[in-house]
């Protein structure tokens, strides 16, 4: 039996309640949305609250509106971002293509009714060494992220470097969306970028007072999406690389804009370099170019060796991705070779 | 201890339950409902899938604190006036069973979709039962029951 820790629950109402509960916590108090990455990390006592304040009451967090772009609740389950692709138009469902193809590939049916997109944006850094119960850390004498001091994945590091593996913010990030911050002190804005920091610990830039309400995705009027993703098995499985792009290709073909990011790579998801972007602009997505970009969108990728497969593969594999995510953009039928290494019809 | 009154089965319950306890662990230890299996406890096998509000959830990572006022089914809500629900009668009838203890869960996770879509492509069920795990079967028997229900008008 893995029984969960024993802790307080709370269960406010409002985004303001739930804030003012966080500032007079003393910083043994996490919030929880559907629980699907914080309990099981409980269970393995990677993390130990002493109060959990749980955000599934808070109606706020769960409205959508759309105006210039469109701004979803980060308490919507990853079930219900799916289906907001029914309520965009024709276009929208080809520019937000990424996020919804992404939440689409998060672990199966049942989690993805549970787990939100708050959550999933702050997911926590995974790792071999770490996803572990308490007796198996225990007997390796713990690591840096939790109760240890050494880095077992890279012992001369002075930090972590356990894996970013969230599937919606590398699409969120090519769609060049933000996020909404709410604390008792007040609101922010800030690019989603900006949320992330390369560091397996501190991976986030929020303030353990803060309380991620919802994500703005600008108008991307002629811009299209896509989500691959690389797991052994066509479910369940995190992701051991994943790569979004987006693109504003014009109608003779041109591209005028557009956005790489590879996912599962670092303890952050990580852009492309502006070599390889500009390289993109300006010309057609031949097959020529969709390899020349492939190889320069490819460089930063520097997977260690704690997630599923071998890391040299998994940085091979890197330039493969971006050249099938940049085919789909050019309108290429991938679905046969999506469903070869991603195991899963995106129905 | 904190007092919770959900639905289970369509019957309401008042239950103490405490706050470290998942909804698994309030079915089978605090209400003796041990259809629903306990598997993994770590979200990555099914076998321990209820209906929450009429969706499929995995009850080893719910909270049983935060499940008042909601409706919980399970394996043992889906006969009904003493007869097999009909997804129950073909799991058994084209060897969809075989140890049975990924069943509970593939049965509320099946009949969730037949609920939504009364007629799912095999690639519809596919895909709504790749959350759950079966180490018999091989899934082909399952898929075929899940059909063989359909063709018998489940509902
Ligand atoms: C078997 C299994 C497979 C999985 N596979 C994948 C996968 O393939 N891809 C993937 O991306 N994820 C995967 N997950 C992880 C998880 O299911 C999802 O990431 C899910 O979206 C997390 O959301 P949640 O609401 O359940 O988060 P919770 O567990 O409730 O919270 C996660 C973290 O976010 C914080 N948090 C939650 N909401 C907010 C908020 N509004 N503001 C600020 N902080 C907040 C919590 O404090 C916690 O630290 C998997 C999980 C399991 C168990
Ligand atoms: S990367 Fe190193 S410090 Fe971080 S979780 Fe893994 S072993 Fe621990
Ligand atoms: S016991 Fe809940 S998913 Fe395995
Ligand atoms: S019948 Fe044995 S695990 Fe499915």
């Amino acid at each position: 039996m893995m029984r969960l820790p024993n802790f307080r629950f709370v269960a406010p109402t409002s985004v303001h309640q739930a804030a003012e509960l966080l500032a007079a916590s003393s910083g043994d108090t996490m919030l929880v949305a559907g629980g699907t990455d914080l309990l099981p990390n409980m269970k393995r006592r990677q993390q130990a609250p002493g109060t959990l304040v749980g955000v599934r009451h808070i109606a706020e967090l769960r409205a959508i509106s759309s105006g210039d772009g469109v701004t979803i609740g980060a308490g919507l389950t990853l079930t219900d971002v799916i289906r907001l692709r029914q309520g965009f138009g024709g276009q929208a469902r080809e520019a937000y293509g990424a996020l919804w193809q992404a939440a689409a590939q998060v672990a199966t049916p049942q989690l993805r009714n549970m787990g939100t997109l708050g959550g999933n944006l702050c997911l926590d850094t995974r790792c071999n060494y770490y996803d572990q119960n308490y007796e198996w850390r225990k007997a390796i004498d713990f690591c840096m992220k939790k109760d240890g001091e050494t880095c077992w994945v890279a012992p001369s590091s002075p930090k972590c470097v356990a894996v970013s593996s969230t599937d919606t913010a590398p699409a969120l990030l090519a769609l060049g969306a933000s996020v909404t911050l709410v604390s008792a002190n007040g609101t922010r804005q800030i690019a989603l970028s900006d949320m992330y920091r390369n560091d397996g610990i501190h991976y986030l830039t929020r303030q353990r007072s803060e309380i991620l309400t919802s994500v703005h995705v600008p108008r991307l009027d002629g811009w299209r999406s896509v989500y691959w993703k690389l797991r052994r098995r066509g479910a369940f499985d995190f992701p051991v690389l994943s790569v979004a792009a987006a693109a504003k290709i014009a109608k003779d073909g041109t591209v005028e804009a557009a956005r790489i990011v590879l996912g599962a790579v670092a303890s952050r998801p990580v852009e492309a370099p502006a070599e390889a972007i500009a390289a993109l602009v300006g010309r057609p997505l031949t097959d020529d170019l969709i390899s020349e970009v492939a190889e320069r969108a490819a460089q930063p990728s520097r997977p260690l060796d704690n997630t599923d497969f071998t890391l040299v593969w998994r940085k091979r594999m890197t330039k493969f991705f971006v050249s099938y995510a940049l085919k789909e953009l050019r309108g290429d039928d991938m679905r046969a070779r999506r469903l070869k290494v991603s195991r899963q019809e995106l129905l | 201890m904190v007092q919770i009154t959900l639905t289970v089965n369509g019957e309401p319950v008042d239950v103490a339950v405490a706050p470290y306890k998942t909804l698994l662990e309030v079915l089978r230890e605090d209400l003796n409902l041990c259809g629903t299996k306990h598997g993994c406890e770590l979200g990555e096998c099914g076998a321990c899938a209820v209906l929450l509000d009429g969706q499929p959830v995995l009850s080893c990572l719910v909270l049983g604190v935060d499940c008042g006022g909601r409706a919980v089914t399970t394996v043992e809500g889906l006969a009904s006036d003493g007869r097999l629900h009909p997804l129950q009668e073909t799991f058994a009838d084209l060897g969809a069973a075989q140890c049975g203890y990924c069943t509970p869960g593939f049965l509320v996770t099946a009949k969730a979709l037949l609920d939504e879509h009364p007629r799912p492509t095999r690639d519809h069920i596919r895909d709504a039962l790749s959350g759950n795990l079966c180490r018999c079967t091989g899934y082909q028997q399952i898929y075929e029951a899940v059909e063989a229900a359909i063709a018998k008008g489940s509902r």
